[in-house]
């Protein structure tokens, strides 16, 4: 039998949300809720006081100089600065209205998948590299291992590309199709929140390109966070965004406000490009 | 001031020091070799590899014996020291707090400091005098003691040199910690793991010292591991120090033989690790 967490990955992703869904959703709880998170580490804050709710099924983009804790936020959504020495979180995440922060770590990464700013394909084949969510799942059928894998690459829009490589070490593959095959493997565990660290930093414009169509593609079904150097991307693809200075939100809205009509003299300087 | 002459002096001098000496280290290695094969090469036949040492007064006879127990002698001390300091190893890279990773490193330094004589009568006393007699198994423990702080130390920088990405990577996926190390960590390192595993028997396989009241040694076959067993190293001792000139001889050839399996390690070992591994920054 399948564990519940098994069943939770194995599920069909909706293509299409239900007509009238957007409606309903309106007054819906968000998908990802902060409320006054602090994080140090060690004695150096790194967080003050973020409080933010994340929409269901949209882009949501955070913007802001280096430093300015970007980043660690992001990495406080899936846990992952847990694996860090001397770090420390304080108040709340809620995913679906559940606190995160006492929930099993590995349920919390495996419902929200992460993408990093440097491609970090295993070095194991392209088709282990999709298929090892699953594996640590304790999904082991062929069969469903394979159909996964498929569509996991069919979602991230690398399928045609390596359909005949499947079995090619992942090393193989251009940096563009890397950071591809790292989408792939975070949605073959079919992730409810997808977040992504700068996915692009590193990728030409083409490659760039292709990434931001798949996310299009993939935003219907998944939460995406992203966190993006580039101001041009998030007006291109975020729904939301958030303006992050110093390791406070200075100012989180539509894109468009935020681009064109931002209500903070610290995110119109920034937007501008007066500084950063 | 001094003339520019006189510099040009000092910097061919020093050029030449310090070519010269580089010169000699490599040097040395070849001249061993090629005075080994000289001599030893010389005296090597098959029956070297196939009889028993003759019994003193006759001439001819092997080291089959021998060469068969420091096989048995080095199989035990990788059976002891590779699981410990592989385990020990995994433990300081992946799960060891700062300090007490610190100590444990330090105390595994010095234990690869200890004179091997020392492990020897160690050794001895906690074995071979319980057992009341030399055994291949009293050898096997000395050696295998011998390999652990080295074991510890290159399966540690090893799997240090596997990108924190690649763990992230696992982790973010849900894979529980142990599942990420045993699944992608270690699979990353396995090859300079293994090669530095290689190293290590390379490394006390010609170890004499604590084999001689261990292992002891032994003109005859010793079937099973608790009679007293013959070695390479503590064979070619017994020959050179003997009086008889083909005994002076036979010592050569298993020198020459020990030369040959631990280069040969050596050399297989580094060749592995050439083939694209994450190896540690010097």
């Amino acid at each position: 039998m399948a564990t519940p967490q098994q069943q939770q990955i194995l599920r069909e992703p909706v293509i299409a949300p239900p007509e009238g869904a957007e409606v309903q959703k309106s007054h819906a709880e968000p998908k990802l809720h902060t409320k006054d998170l602090d994080f140090f580490y060690g004695n150096f804050q790194a967080l003050h006081d973020i409080s933010i709710r994340i929409a269901e099924n949209k882009i949501t983009a955070f913007i802001g100089p280096s430093g300015c804790g970007k980043s660690t936020f992001l990495r406080t959504m899936n846990r992952m600065n847990e694996a860090l020495r001397n770090t420390r979180v304080q108040g709340e995440v809620l995913l679906d209205s559940q606190d995160l922060l006492s929930m099993d770590v590995n349920d919390v990464r495996r419902r929200v998948g992460m993408v990093f700013q440097k491609s970090n394909p295993f070095p194991k084949t392209i088709f282990e590299n999709v298929a090892y969510g699953l594996r640590v799942n304790g999904i082991h059928r062929r069969a469903v291992i394979e159909d996964a894998v498929t569509k996991s690459l069919n979602r991230a829009a690398l399928w045609n590309e390596v359909k005949d490589k499947l079995h090619k070490p992942a090393s193989a593959l251009s940096g563009g199709q890397q950071q591809r095959l790292c989408i792939a493997r975070a949605l073959a565990v079919n992730p409810e929140v997808l977040l992504l660290d700068e996915p692009c930093s590193a990728l030409d414009p083409i490659a760039t390109s292709k990434i931001e169509e798949l996310l299009f593609e993939i935003k219907d079904t998944t939460t995406i966070v992203i966190v993006t150097h580039n101001m041009q991307q998030a007006a291109r693809v975020a729904d939301y965004t958030g303006f992050f200075l110093l390791g406070r939100l200075i100012e989180f809205d539509n894109t468009k406000t935020i681009f064109q009509n931002p209500s903070k003299k610290e995110t119109e300087d920034y937007v501008t490009g007066r500084f950063g | 001031m001094r003339s520019s002459r006189q510099k040009n002096i000092v910097n061919y001098l020093m050029f030449g020091l310090t070519g010269l000496c580089t010169l000699m280290t490599a040097g040395i290695l070849f001249f061993i070799l090629g005075y080994l094969a000289y001599h030893g090469a010389r005296s090597l036949n098959l029956e070297f590899f196939t009889r028993l040492p003759a019994p003193v007064g006759e001439t001819g006879g092997g080291m089959a014996n021998a060469i068969v127990g420091s096989a048995k002698v080095l199989f035990l001390a990788t059976l002891i020291g590779i699981p410990i300091g592989f385990l020990g190893g995994v433990y300081l890279s992946e799960y060891g707090g700062q300090t007490f990773s610190f100590v444990i490193r330090y105390v595994t330094d010095l234990l690869n400091g200890v004179p091997s004589i020392v492990i020897g009568i160690v050794v001895y006393a906690l074995v071979v005098h319980p057992m009341g007699h030399f055994s291949a198994i009293a050898g096997g423990v000395a050696l295998g003691i011998m390999m652990i702080p080295i074991s510890v130390r290159s399966t540690e920088e090893y799997l240090h040199a596997v990108p924190v990405s690649l763990r992230e990577a696992a982790l973010a996926l849900g894979a529980p910690k142990w599942k990420a190390i045993v699944t992608v960590v270690i699979p990353a390192a396995i090859r300079g793991i293994v090669s530095g595993t290689m190293l290590d028997l390379a490394r006390v396989a010609g170890e004499t010292a604590p084999l001689l009241f261990t292992a002891l040694s032994n003109q005859f076959w010793s079937p099973g591991w608790s009679k007293p067993t013959a070695t390479l190293p503590v064979m070619i001792f017994t020959y050179a120090i003997s009086p008889y000139e083909d005994w002076h001889r036979q010592a050569w050839a298993a020198g020459f033989v020990l030369l040959v399996l631990v280069l040969s390690i050596n050399i297989i070992a580094r060749l592995a690790l050439a083939r694209g591994a994450y190896v540690p920054r010097a």
